[in-house]
């Protein structure tokens, strides 16, 4: 599997998740610059977290217009993965790229902690190497994680089978709506997630269940 | 010409600034402080003269960028 990270300035998990994919595929993915106007061939393209644009006007709005985001859309439209992960979820939504958006957290703080979550679905490359309703940990790290959609969306999202990660029941650590942390799109080769995978992917994370995300694209992808 | 976009949230999302100030408001002794709805204020200079014409424009900027219609309204005042 040939992998592409998309580094906006100050995406601050290109890295971590440059790191993960190495581990995942045997090389190390290409670094793609948020001003480049072509992509390297890439199975997977992630947009990763941190504060793109610093924020400025919505979290994500800026980079979702970005110059290299335009070779993303046709990327998508030719086949490509593209995973957004924390920063790169909100950019997906800004760019259409999945419905709905992501506000403040209801509780008005920043959440750095990790959480449980349900693997709703195992349709798609993302979650093949789960098992359909698994509980797994990893953490989350964001003061903009409320999902919200309107009720014919969220309606579509779950009727679909397109809601891939919920927060357990009573620890929804934002306020999103039916406690959602994760979506696809249509396609199912567009996924967003609040939670870090990046950040649970060594032993001395102390947990590897993000890793088994990278390691199942490359199982479907390789 | 200038135009003062202004950006709020719907009515209906959940605003924790509006709230945040709003509870702030309390605690400085001003009980008669309802419901708080914060939002942002963007100013432009364009290089326009015709009043449709600008509006037109600032209206295709609020769609693309200035606001996400998702959750977000936005009024125009051009001058």
């Amino acid at each position: 599997m040939h992998a592409a990270v998309v580094v906006f300035p100050g995406s601050n998990c290109d890295r971590d998740v440059a790191l993960a994919v190495a581990r995942a595929t045997g090389r190390p993915p290409a670094m793609v610059w948020h001003g480049d106007t072509d992509l390297p061939r890439a199975d997977l393209i992630v947009l990763p977290g941190g504060f793109s644009y610093g924020d400025y006007l919505r979290c994500g709005a800026m980079a979702a217009h970005s110059p290299v985001m335009r070779a993303v859309v046709e990327r998508v439209k030719a086949g490509a993965r593209v995973l957004g992960i924390c920063n790169g979820f909100q950019i997906l939504t800004e760019a259409r790229l999945l419905p709905g958006a992501l506000l403040r957290n209801a509780s008005r703080k920043f959440v750095c902690r990790p959480v449980s979550l349900r693997v709703e679905t195992t349709n798609g490359e993302f979650t093949r190497a789960y098992a359909p309703g698994e509980t797994i940990r990893l953490p989350v790290a964001h003061g903009e994680g409320n999902y919200t959609a309107d009720p014919e969306t969220l309606a579509r999202l779950e009727g679909e089978g397109r809601v891939v990660f919920r927060y357990v029941d009573g620890t929804n650590p934002n306020g999103s709506v039916n406690d959602i942390a994760g979506i696809m799109d249509a396609t199912g080769r567009v996924m967003g997630l609040m939670p870090h995978p990046e950040r649970a992917s060594e032993a001395i994370h102390g947990s590897t269940d993000g890793a088994r995300m990278f390691e199942g694209l490359v199982e479907a992808l390789a | 010409m200038k135009a003062r976009v202004t950006v709020t949230l719907k009515r209906g999302v959940l605003d924790p600034q509006g709230k945040a100030i709003g509870n702030a408001l309390h605690g400085l002794g001003f009980p008669q402080v309802g419901e708080v709805r914060a939002g942002k204020v963007i100013e432009l200079d364009l290089a326009e003269t015709d009043h449709e014409k600008a509006r037109a424009a600032v209206e295709e900027m609020c769609r693309k960028l200035l606001a996400n219609l998702v959750v977000e309204d936005y009024a125009i005042e051009i001058a």
